[in-house]
């Protein structure tokens, strides 16, 4: 398959505040996104990650380089619209990124700028929410819901515009566990039932593990990049990056540090309490 | 002490009042207030206060909600009748110190409550059968025509909705300010009025630098879901002009038809 996103020789810079020297974010960043995979990725604060996030959708737009989505350049003026509905966005704070005082006139709210006919409206508006699992709230008013049931209303309206590719800036970073989970099994089900692209901005190590591919960010630039086995078990890489790592890695790699030689890359619950109790019963 | 604000209140229904398109009840509000103040004398007021209580009745609103929607205003009412009882003209009924109350004085200050009650009331039970949303949707249509004079209706109702969705949000983020200022040590409850109006600075800027940001992030979102202005766009739900509401229109024409009739009658 091809690729979603390709960001070819990224360079983007800040302009300056107080007549400071601009700041500079990328200088040379070359990524791919495959399609049909989803990616998470993975930064400290100031690493780029939400810079890049605004790249993938023609929010910002690169000072040289380019940023190609599904073929089309961001640049391209004439293709904004085709763009923008072809990769959604998820920010962070729910409450504001609600348009309207009912949910399901919210949802509606992409359609009904795309110019979509009214009955074909109703049908995305239904099929997005029971795809979140929030049909049954489709009257309600968005501010009585948990921060949990918000964020799946925000991946409701994005997904009434049938995109291609999600990329979802740490949707999760406002939420109790319970909405954090909620949240993360829709994007599982998006990418895994329907095909969706999904990239995922995340500060949460347990969710970065559930995607196939994880890019971990320093300073606009890529420090590393695989499969989360492939990357967790960098353990003194990630700590050197101000990252924490899984605490199924921590333990394991304690243990191991204790005279012990575990799998590093037992990254699931399961499989990390498997691993611990075999080594317990010899 | 936020929670009581009644702005813009809805009591959900499925009445003939509130399937009426929002269009229509603009229409017969508009139509109510001109009629209201036409009225001369008893038949006509009393015209009125029959159209009232049948729209009320028909809306199953409780009449309780709309005379609580009366009582911030009661020192209006108070003021207004006084003012008319003591300060008209006319045949002198009694007299005492610099008072003289007015035959005339006490009709007008009869008819004037009368007209402030029904005015009040009429445009409540808008306001409590149609949800906001189908509100500013019936005003943008309603005001379409002026886009051709390059009046922005459009952005007018966006801004009218986005505002409505924001009142609960703010609500909720003052009240945390408040709290967050008074374990500070804030003092909000003592003091004269202009050192309690002093004391809402640190309230109203840290509520102003959030609304910023609040816009600056929703206006990023509205964009990354395809927002460009209302040209092109189209409705979830689509307004539709029923039967009801052409036979709503007529009664409404004909309650002001008769209203400006009963001014030739003094009944």
């Amino acid at each position: 398959m091809g690729n979603a996103i390709s960001v070819q020789d990224l360079h983007f810079s800040y302009p300056p505040q107080n007549g400071g020297a601009p700041y500079p974010v990328f200088d040379g960043l070359d990524v791919n996104i495959e399609e049909g995979s989803f990616v998470a990725v993975l930064g400290h604060n100031g690493s780029g990650k939400s810079t890049l996030a605004k790249h993938c959708n023609a929010i910002l737009l690169p000072e040289g380089g380019s940023v190609q989505v599904f073929g089309m350049d961001t640049a391209d003026e004439a293709q904004l619209l085709e763009i923008r509905r072809t990769v959604g966005m998820v920010f962070q704070n729910p409450d504001n990124q609600m348009v309207a005082n009912v949910v399901e006139e919210d949802v509606a709210f992409a359609p009904e700028n795309l110019g979509v006919p009214s009955e074909e409206i109703r049908k995305r508006v239904d099929d997005a929410l029971k795809t979140v699992g929030m049909y049954d709230y489709r009257s309600h008013a968005p501010h009585l819901l948990s921060g949990g049931q918000k964020q799946r209303i925000a991946i409701a309206g994005v997904i009434a515009m049938q995109p291609r590719c999600i990329v979802l800036d740490e949707p999760t970073a406002m939420l109790d566990p319970h909405g954090r989970e909620d949240v993360i099994r829709t994007i599982e089900t998006l990418n895994r039932e329907n095909g969706i692209t999904v990239v995922l901005i995340t500060h949460h190590m347990t969710e970065a593990i559930r995607a196939d591919r994880v890019i971990v960010m320093q300073e606009g630039r890529i420090l590393t990049d695989g499969t989360p086995k492939e990357v967790f078990t960098q353990v003194e890489l990630l700590r050197s990056a101000g990252l924490e790592v899984p605490a199924t890695t921590q333990i394991i790699y304690e243990l191991n540090k204790a005279g012990l030689s575990l799998p590093l890359d037992a990254l699931s619950t399961e499989e990390c309490a498997h691993v611990l109790y075999e080594t317990l019963k010899t | 002490m936020l929670k009581d604000i009644t702005l813009g209140q809805y009591f959900p229904g499925n009445t003939i009042v509130h399937r009426l398109d929002p269009r229509t009840k603009l229409l017969m509000t508009l139509l109510y207030i001109v009629a209201l103040f036409l009225c001369k004398w008893f038949v006509s007021y009393g015209l009125m206060l029959v159209f009232l209580i049948t729209a009320v009745a028909l809306s199953r609103i409780r009449p309780k909600a709309l005379f609580k929607g009366l009582k911030p205003l009661l020192v209006i009412i108070v003021f207004t009748a006084v003012i008319n009882l003591f300060y008209t003209d006319g045949r002198v009924l009694a007299e005492f110190w610099i008072f003289k109350i007015t035959v005339e004085g006490i009709q007008n200050a009869f008819f004037l409550v009368l007209r402030i009650m029904l005015l009040v009331m009429g445009t409540f039970l808008l306001t409590y059968t149609t949800s906001p949303i189908a509100l500013t949707d019936g005003l943008e249509s309603l005001l379409s025509p002026l886009k051709k004079i390059h009046f922005p209706v459009h952005e007018l109702a966006m801004m009218m909705s986005i505002a409505l969705r924001f009142i609960p949000t703010l609500i909720e983020e003052t009240d945390k300010i408040i709290s967050a200022q008074k374990a500070r040590g804030a003092d909000f409850e003592t003091g004269n009025i202009f050192r309690r109006a002093k004391a809402l600075i640190p309230i109203l800027v840290p509520l102003f630098v959030s609304a910023f940001r609040r816009a600056d992030e929703l206006a990023t979102a509205m964009e990354c879901r395809c927002y460009h202005g209302g040209e092109g766009r189209t409705k979830l739900k689509q307004l539709h002009y029923h039967t009801r509401d052409v036979l709503c229109l007529l009664l409404g024409l004909a309650l002001l038809a008769g209203v400006i009739v009963l001014r030739h009658f003094t009944l």
